[in-house]
C-alpha cells in the first residue's frame, strides 16, 4: 500500500488506483463527472485535475488530471493551491457555457451532480457572452426524457450504454461544441438497462420520465430502504413516495449484488403500486365492499373448522405473510402454491445450493468469473441484472491482457482498444436465441433435455468420475469437450442455470459441472422465478395438484390464497378445477387478478411500498424491505389478516420475524438481515424525510389546516419525519444515499468502504444457505424423444417486460410488452405455410392457445418457443409435444 | 545543393514513374535493407541518422521506433501506419511528395515496416488528395507486381501488405492516435497516453505512426548512407526539409532545403521577399498551430532548437506570412474559427474552450470588446495549455493567439478604444 502526500498529510492508499479514487476513497471532495467507479476513467472531462510535485523541493507542481494519474508511492500533490483550484473552476465553467440555467425546471435539480460539482468548485458568475448551443431532444420511449441541452459532453452515457451495457442504438454524432448524445433516430431506447442513464448522466439529459409524470423533487420525496421485487436476485432499491403516491424507483448501492445498477424492470415496474388494479377494500364476490372488521369476523368464522382450510402460499409474498399462512393453517395444509413439477424445481435448487461445494456467488463475484457456461437459463429475460454482470464477466481476458502491457484497469478506453474482441470464455446452452447470444464464444441450441444432456457430458469431460452420457451425437461431444476445456483452464470458472427451462435435470446437469469442476475459485450461480421463490421453497408446503386432491376428497373445504395468481404458476384446466371444487375462496392481495374474479371474500393486502418484509433472494440472502408509505386506511400487511383471523399473536413486524427465526431451521437468521424496531441512534428513530423535506404543514391544507400527527410505525427502526438521527444509519436501513455537498446519488462514494466496495459496516442481509460440499454426482440424465412428426416441443420463453405479472401492471412497461408470441426456426414457419406475424394456434389436451407466429433461427426444428406468464399463456402445458396450425382467424 | 526528396520532380513531367524512380537508385534503399540487413540494424542506421519526425513535433524516429516490442516474445501482429492526413492550414509539402514521387512514399514504407517487422501497413490520407491516391494506388500496385510488396519481398523471409485508406476528413485525424481510431472505424478522437501506439495502437497492436515526409527519407538513408546524410543539414539538425511559405510573397511555394536554412534566406531568397506594397509584421513558422515570429527573427535558422528558442516550433516547416495590410486580430480569429469547428468534442477545455475564444474575438472585432477580455484571451491561452488538454490540438490552437497577443497587443487593443456600438437592452 504506497503512502502518498496530500497537501501536506501522508496518506496510505490502496495501490494499482488512480489519484481521482484514491482522493475520494479518503473522503477527499474532488470534483469530476467523466470518471465513473464502475466504469473506470477516460480523461474527458479534465475536471478532477490536482497540482503534482516532483519533490519536497517543487514549489510550482504542474497539472495532472487525478483519475488518469496512477498512485505510486511517494507521490505529492496538492488539491487545493490556487492554480489546481483555478483550472477546476475553469473547467466548471466552460461547461456552464452551454448548460442551460433552468435548474429550477429541471428534474435533476436538487439530485444533480453538476450543482453539487458547480458548488464545490465555486463558478458563481458568468463570464461567456455567447450564445448557447441547443440540440433538439428525441422521443426515447416510455422510460427516459432527453434534454439535449443540458448536456455537458462528459460521453458517461454512451459508455454505460455501449460499453458497459452492450447497447447498440445510443450513440454520440457530430464533432466540437455540437455533439449530440442520442439515437440515429427518434424512438425507444431498445437496452433493457436504458433507466441507468438516468443515474449515469451527471445532468438533466436522461431523466425517468415515469418520474417526471408525477413529479418531486428528491428532497421532497419520503423514501425507505427496499428490495426489487421483480425478479429473484434482490436487487436494493430506494422507492420514493409524495402525496400518498410511489413515484420512482432508483438505485440504492449494494456492494455485493447491484452495486450502481438496475434493470429497466426493476427501475420501472414499480407502477402498479399506484394503480387501479389495486384492491382498496375488502370484498365480498361481486366486488360487494364490507367493512375491515366485518370482513375480519367473516374470515373468522370461515375459517371454522380448521382441518378444512387449506392455505396457498406464494413465491412473491413476503416471508412474514407466507409464514403467517403456514402457522394459521398448519404446516400439513400449506401450499406453496407451485404444481408438483414446480415444488421439485425448486427443491432441487435448495438441495444443490445447501449441497454444491462451488461457491454460490453473489453478482459482484460472478463479474470476476474467467469462463462463463450458462446451462439453459435466459438471464436478460429471467434475471437481467445478472446478465449485465455476465457482461462484465467476460472483459476479464481482456483486462488480463491489459495489465500485461501495463495497462491499469481503470483506464477504460485503453483496457478495451488492447482487449478488442478478447472476451473471456462464454458458452450458452438454450431453446432459443438470448441476448447475450454477441458476446459468446459459442451457442448451443436444444430442448432442455438436450441442454441437460450438454451439461452432462461436459461434466464428465471434466472429471471422469461423472456418470457418463449415452447417445451422444457427434457435435453434442465436441461442444461439451470444448466447454470443458475452456472451464478446465480457468481459474473462476462459473456455471449458470435455474428454473428457467422448468426442467429439474437441466439444473442437476449444471450441479454436476461445477462438482466436476476442479478449479478452487469455481461457482454455481442458480436463477430462481420470483422475488421470494428461495423463502417459500425453505417453508415448503404441498403443491396445487395435492391441494386440488384434497379439495376434490373433501378433505378441505376452504382456501386461503395469499397474494398468488395461481394462473400464473400452473395449467388453466388444474386451477380451474380447484377453485371449482373449493366450498369458499378466500384471497389476500394487493392487485386484482383472475383468482379476485373468483374468490369469496378478497381482503386488500398492503404491497411492498406499504409495508415491511423478507425476500430471501437466489443466492439464499434474507434481505428486509420497508415500508415508504402507509397503506390505504382499509388495507393491511397479508400477516396481519393472518394474524387477526388467530395465526398468531405478533404484535409487530419483529415479532413475527422472532417466530420465524426460531420456528423455522433454515430460516434462523433472518433476524438478523436488518436492525429491528427498537433500533434507535442516540435514542432516536431514522428518519424517512429528508431535511428539506417541504410542505409538511401545507400539504393536507385543502382537507384540513391543522397538521395532523406524524404516522407512528411500531414495526420499524424508521420514522414517517423529518426527525430523527441525522447520522449515517447502518446500511439496511440507509434508503438514500445523501452527504453534504453531495445531493446525487453520486454520494454513495461517502459511504463505502472503498470506491466501488462494500459499505461501510458491512452490506446489507444475511446469506442462509451455508453449503456443506457434500453433493453427490446427479445420475438421472434425461434421453431426449425423437420429434414426433407433426408435433412441437413447447418451451418457455421469458421476457423482460411481460413475463414478471405486477411490472406488468406498470403503464410505462405494459407499452413495452408484446403480444403473446410463438418463436419457431423459420424452417418451421416454411412447413407450416406460414410466416411471422400470422397467427398459430397451439392444440393442447383439449383447449388450444393462440399466438403470434416469430421467426428465430435460434430456436431448433421441432421447437416452439412460447411467451411466458403473458396474459393468454395460462391454458399452456409447458414441455408438452402439441400440433400447431394456422389459426382461422387472425389474433 | 542536393534534394533528395524531391530530385525525382523535375518540371515538365507529369510524375516520377516507376522507371523514373529506379532510374535515380529508387528501391536499392529497400533492397540493401532486407537482403542485407537484421531489422534492428535498420532501425540502429535511422537511430543514428539522427532523423526527426516531419510532421511538426521533430520527435527523433529512431527513438519512436525503438518501444516497439520486437524479437520471438512480440506480438505475431504489427502495423506502419504513414500520416498522409496533411490538414494543417498552410501546409501542402506532403502533397507535392506523394503527387509527384509516389514510389518514394512506399519504398520508405517497406523498410519502414521492415525496421519494426510490421504485418501490414496502412497509408492514412487525407480525403481531398484525390490525385495522390490515384498516383499512391498505382503505385503499391506496380509494388507487388515487382516483388516489393506481398509475400517473401525480394526473396527475403519478409512479408508486407500495404493499404491505402482515404480518410473521411477532419482536422484531428492527423493527431496520430485519431488517426488509429478513424482507421479503425471509430470516432476520431484522440486517445490516451500511455499506452503509446508502439504498445497499443492499430487495433491494440503495436504501431508506428510517421509522417510522409519522415519515410521519404529513409530510402536515402540506407542507400547512401549516414556520412551522406549527415552532411545535408546546415545546422544541428539532419537532413533536407521541404519548407514552404504562404501568403503576400513573391512566389509562394515549397522548396527542399538543408535543414538549418535561415529563414531570410528561405523567404528572401526562394519566396522572392514580400509583394509589392506589403511589409513583413509576423509569420508562423510551420503552421497554424505555431508560434508568430517577427522580422527580427528572420535569421534564425529553421531547426526545431534554435526556432523553440525563439518561442515558437518549426512545425511542419511551411510558413504563413502576416503582411502589414492584413489585421493579425482577424487573422487569429480566422484560425481560431478554424480550430474551435475541428475540436473532436471530446476534451472540455478544446470543446468549450475553443468557442469562446472565438466569441471573444468576434465581439472585439465587432465593437463589442469589453475591458478585461484581452487579460480573458491570455487566461484562455494558458488554460488550454500544454499538459491541460486531452491531446495537442488546443495548445496548438493556442500558439497564434498567445503569440498574437505578446506582439500585436496594439491591434487587439485598437478595437476596445473604439466608440462602443449601441447594444439593444
Amino acid at each position: 500500500m504506497p503512502n502518498i502526500e496530500i497537501d501536506g498529510a501522508i496518506h496510505e492508499v490502496d495501490g494499482g488506483q488512480n489519484l481521482l479514487q484514491a482522493c475520494l476513497a479518503l473522503g477527499l471532495d474532488l470534483p469530476y463527472f467523466c470518471w465513473h467507479p464502475a466504469m473506470g476513467s477516460v480523461g474527458a472531462c479534465r475536471q478532477c485535475v490536482v497540482t503534482q510535485y516532483t519533490g519536497p523541493e517543487d514549489r510550482r507542481g504542474r497539472l495532472v488530471v487525478g483519475c488518469m494519474t496512477p498512485v505510486g508511492e511517494g507521490l505529492r500533490i496538492s488539491l487545493k493551491n490556487d492554480a489546481a483550484k483555478e483550472f477546476r473552476a475553469d473547467i466548471i465553467e466552460l461547461l456552464m457555457t452551454n448548460h442551460p440555467h433552468d435548474c429550477p425546471v429541471c428534474e435533476e435539480g436538487g439530485q444533480c451532480h453538476l450543482q453539487d460539482m458547480t458548488v464545490m468548485t465555486g463558478h458563481t458568475v458568468r463570464r461567456f457572452r455567447g450564445k448557447k448551443r441547443t440540440h433538439r431532444n428525441q422521443y426515447l420511449g416510455p422510460f427516459i426524457n432527453h434534454e439535449m441541452n443540458r448536456c455537458i459532453a462528459c460521453y458517461r452515457c454512451v459508455r454505460y450504454y455501449q460499453d458497459y451495457a452492450g447497447g447498440k442504438d445510443l450513440g454520440v454524432f457530430g464533432a466540437h461544441h455540437h455533439v449530440y448524445f442520442g439515437r440515429s433516430e427518434d424512438g425507444v431506447l431498445e437496452n433493457e438497462f436504458s433507466g441507468n442513464l438516468v443515474e449515469v448522466c451527471p445532468t438533466g439529459v436522461f431523466t425517468d420520465k415515469t418520474y417526471g409524470k408525477r413529479y418531486s423533487r428528491k428532497w421532497d420525496l419520503q423514501t425507505a430502504p427496499s428490495i426489487c421485487v421483480h425478479c429473484s436476485l434482490g436487487c436494493n432499491t430506494t422507492p420514493g413516495e409524495r402525496y400518498g403516491e410511489l413515484r420512482s424507483i432508483v438505485n440504492r448501492y449494494h456492494g455485493e449484488i447491484n452495486r450502481y445498477f438496475l434493470c429497466d424492470r426493476g427501475r420501472f415496474g414499480y407502477g402498479f403500486v399506484n394503480s387501479e388494479r389495486r384492491i382498496l377494500q375488502p370484498e365480498l364476490r361481486g366486488r360487494q365492499a364490507i367493512s375491515p372488521d366485518a370482513a375480519r369476523e367473516l374470515l373468522k368464522s370461515v375459517l371454522e373448522p380448521a382441518e378444512k382450510v387449506i392455505g396457498i402460499g406464494s413465491p412473491r409474498a413476503s416471508l412474514e405473510a407466507n409464514y403467517a399462512l403456514r402457522e394459521l393453517v398448519g404446516a400439513d395444509r400449506f401450499y406453496t402454491g407451485w404444481t408438483e413439477s414446480g415444488n421439485e424445481l425448486m427443491q432441487t435448487v435448495l438441495e444443490v445450493l445447501r449441497r454444491t461445494d462451488a461457491l454460490n456467488p453473489t453478482l459482484a463475484q460472478i463479474e470476476q468469473a474467467d469462463a462463463v457456461l450458462i446451462l439453459g437459463e435466459d438471464p436478460s429475460n429471467t434475471a437481467p441484472r445478472l446478465a449485465l454482470s455476465v457482461r462484465q464477466a467476460v472483459r476479464n481476458a481482456g483486462f488480463e491482457l491489459a495489465a500485461k502491457v501495463g495497462i491499469p484497469h481503470w483506464q477504460d478506453d485503453a483496457v478495451r482498444e488492447v482487449a478488442q474482441d478478447l472476451r473471456s470464455p462464454l458458452f450458452i446452452a438454450s431453446c432459443a436465441s438470448t441476448r447475450l447470444d454477441g458476446i459468446a464464444t459459442d451457442v448451443f441450441r436444444g430442448t432442455p433435455d438436450e441442454i441437460a444432456c450438454l451439461g452432462f457430458a461436459v461434466a464428465r469431460n471434466l472429471n471422469p468420475k461423472a456418470p457418463a452420457v449415452r447417445n451422444l451425437s457427434a457435435s453434442l461431444k465436441d461442444k461439451a469437450r470444448v466447454i470443458a476445456d475452456a472451464l478446465k483452464n480457468a481459474q473462476r470458472p462459473l456455471v449458470i442455470s435455474g428454473t428457467g427451462c422448468l426442467d429439474k435435470t437441466v439444473i442437476e446437469a449444471a450441479a454436476n459441472v461445477a462438482k466436476a469442476l476442479q478449479s478452487g475459485g469455481k461457482a454455481l450461480s442458480l436463477v430462481v422465478p420470483e422475488c421470494n421463490s428461495t423463502g417459500l421453497a425453505l417453508l415448503s408446503g404441498h403443491s396445487l395438484e395435492e391441494a386440488e386432491k384434497a379439495l376434490e376428497s373433501g378433505a378441505a373445504e376452504t382456501v386461503l390464497i395469499v397474494e398468488n395468481d395461481l394462473y400464473r404458476h400452473a395449467g388453466k384446466s388444474l386451477v380451474d378445477r380447484l377453485l371449482d371444487r373449493a366450498k369458499y375462496v378466500v384471497l389476500i392481495d394487493h392487485s386484482r387478478h383472475p383468482i379476485a374474479g373468483k374468490a369469496d371474500l378478497v381482503l386488500p393486502a398492503a404491497s411492498f411500498a406499504e409495508t415491511e418484509g423478507t425476500y430471501v433472494n437466489n443466492e439464499g440472502r434474507a434481505q428486509r424491505f420497508f415500508s415508504v408509505m402507509l397503506p390505504g386506511a382499509e388495507m393491511q400487511d397479508s400477516w396481519q389478516w393472518l394474524r387477526d383471523a388467530g395465526a398468531g399473536n405478533w404484535e409487530h413486524a419483529d415479532s413475527i420475524i422472532a417466530a420465524i427465526a426460531s420456528g423455522i431451521p433454515g430460516l434462523k437468521g433472518v433476524a438478523d438481515a436488518a436492525p429491528g424496531a427498537g433500533f434507535r441512534i442516540s435514542g432516536m428513530k431514522i428518519p424517512r424525510q429528508s431535511q428539506r423535506y417541504s410542505g409538511r404543514t401545507a400539504m393536507r391544507a385543502n382537507i384540513a389546516v391543522s397538521e395532523p400527527k406524524q404516522p407512528v410505525d411500531p414495526d420499524s427502526p424508521l420514522a414517517f419525519s423529518m426527525e430523527g438521527a441525522a447520522v449515517q444509519p447502518p446500511a439496511a436501513l440507509m434508503s438514500s444515499a445523501w452527504a453534504p455537498a453531495w445531493n446525487s446519488n453520486q454520494s454513495i462514494i461517502k459511504f463505502q468502504a472503498e470506491v466501488g466496495g462494500h459499505l461501510q459496516g458491512g452490506d446489507p442481509g444475511v446469506r442462509l444457505l451455508e453449503s456443506s460440499g457434500s453433493l453427490d454426482w446427479f445420475a438421472a440424465f434425461p434421453e431426449p424423444a425423437k420429434a414426433a412428426k407433426g408435433t412441437w416441443l413447447v418451451v418457455p420463453q421469458y421476457y423482460i417486460f411481460g413475463s414478471e405479472p405486477l411490472s406488468s401492471g406498470s403503464p410505462a412497461i405494459a407499452e413495452q410488452v408484446n403480444g403473446l408470441c410463438v418463436l419457431l426456426n423459420p424452417e418451421d414457419l416454411d412447413a407450416l405455410q406460414t410466416k411471422s406475424g400470422d397467427a398459430l394456434e397451439l392444440q393442447f389436451d383439449g383447449q388450444s392457445t393462440v399466438a403470434e407466429a416469430k421467426s428465430d433461427i435460434g430456436v431448433p426444428i421441432g421447437v416452439a418457443a412460447v411467451s411466458f406468464g403473458l396474459a393468454g399463456s395460462e391454458g399452456i402445458d409447458w414441455l408438452t409435444r402439441v400440433p400447431i396450425r394456422k389459426a382461422a382467424a387472425e389474433v | 545543393m542536393q534534394t533528395p526528396l524531391t530530385k525525382n520532380i523535375k518540371p515538365g513531367r507529369d510524375f516520377a514513374t516507376l522507371a523514373d524512380y529506379r532510374a535515380t537508385g529508387g528501391y536499392e534503399g529497400l533492397r540493401k535493407a532486407v537482403t542485407s540487413m537484421e531489422s534492428l540494424q535498420v532501425q540502429q542506421v535511422v537511430k543514428d541518422s539522427e532523423l526527426r519526425g516531419r510532421g511538426g513535433a521533430g520527435f527523433p524516429t529512431g527513438l519512436k521506433w525503438s518501444f516497439v516490442p520486437m524479437g520471438e516474445n512480440a506480438p505475431a501482429t504489427k502495423y506502419f501506419v504513414v500520416n498522409a492526413d496533411e490538414m494543417e492550414p498552410g501546409t501542402f509539402k506532403d502533397r507535392v511528395l506523394m503527387e509527384e514521387d509516389p514510389h518514394q512514399l512506399v519504398e520508405g514504407i517497406i523498410i519502414g515496416s521492415y525496421a519494426i517487422r510490421a504485418t501490414s501497413a496502412y497509408i492514412f490520407l487525407r480525403g481531398e488528395y484525390h490525385l495522390s491516391a490515384e498516383r499512391l494506388a498505382a503505385a503499391i500496385s506496380e509494388a507487388y507486381d515487382q516483388g516489393y510488396l506481398g509475400k517473401n519481398i525480394l526473396d527475403s523471409d519478409y512479408s508486407l501488405d500495404l493499404y491505402l485508406h482515404t480518410s473521411a476528413g477532419r482536422y484531428i485525424c492527423g493527431e496520430e492516435t485519431a488517426l488509429l481510431n478513424s482507421l479503425e472505424g471509430k470516432r476520431a478522437n484522440p486517445r490516451a497516453k500511455p499506452p503509446f501506439p508502439q504498445i497499443s495502437g492499430l487495433w491494440g497492436k503495436p504501431t508506428i505512426v510517421n509522417n510522409v515526409e519522415t519515410v521519404c527519407n529513409l530510402p536515402h538513408i540506407l542507400y547512401y548512407g549516414l556520412d551522406w546524410y549527415h552532411g545535408l543539414g546546415r545546422g544541428k539538425d539532419k537532413g533536407t526539409k521541404l519548407f514552404g511559405a504562404s501568403g503576400r510573397v513573391k512566389r509562394p511555394g515549397i522548396w527542399e532545403l538543408p535543414m538549418g536554412t535561415p529563414i531570410r534566406e528561405i523567404l528572401e531568397e526562394h519566396a522572392g521577399g514580400m509583394q509589392d506594397g506589403y511589409r513583413l509584421r509576423g509569420f508562423l513558422p510551420g503552421g497554424v498551430s505555431t508560434d508568430f515570429m517577427l522580422p527580427e527573427h528572420l535569421d534564425v535558422p529553421m531547426d526545431f532548437e534554435a526556432i523553440a528558442a525563439h518561442g515558437s516550433r518549426m512545425g511542419t516547416g511551411t510558413m504563413i506570412i502576416l503582411d502589414d495590410r492584413t489585421c493579425p486580430v482577424e487573422f487569429v480569429l480566422n484560425v481560431e474559427r478554424f480550430f474551435s469547428r475541428e475540436s473532436c468534442g471530446w476534451c472540455t477545455p478544446c470543446r468549450d474552450g475553443l468557442p469562446w475564444v472565438v466569441a471573444i474575438l468576434e465581439d472585439l472585432i465587432q465593437g463589442k470588446g469589453r475591458p478585461g477580455d484581452l487579460d480573458l484571451l491570455h487566461h484562455q491561452t494558458r488554460m488550454m495549455g500544454p499538459g491541460n488538454t486531452f491531446c495537442a490540438l488546443a495548445p496548438g490552437a493556442m500558439e497564434p493567439l498567445q503569440s498574437a497577443l505578446k506582439y500585436f497587443r496594439d491591434d487587439f487593443e485598437k478595437y476596445l478604444r473604439r466608440p462602443v456600438l449601441a447594444e439593444a437592452g
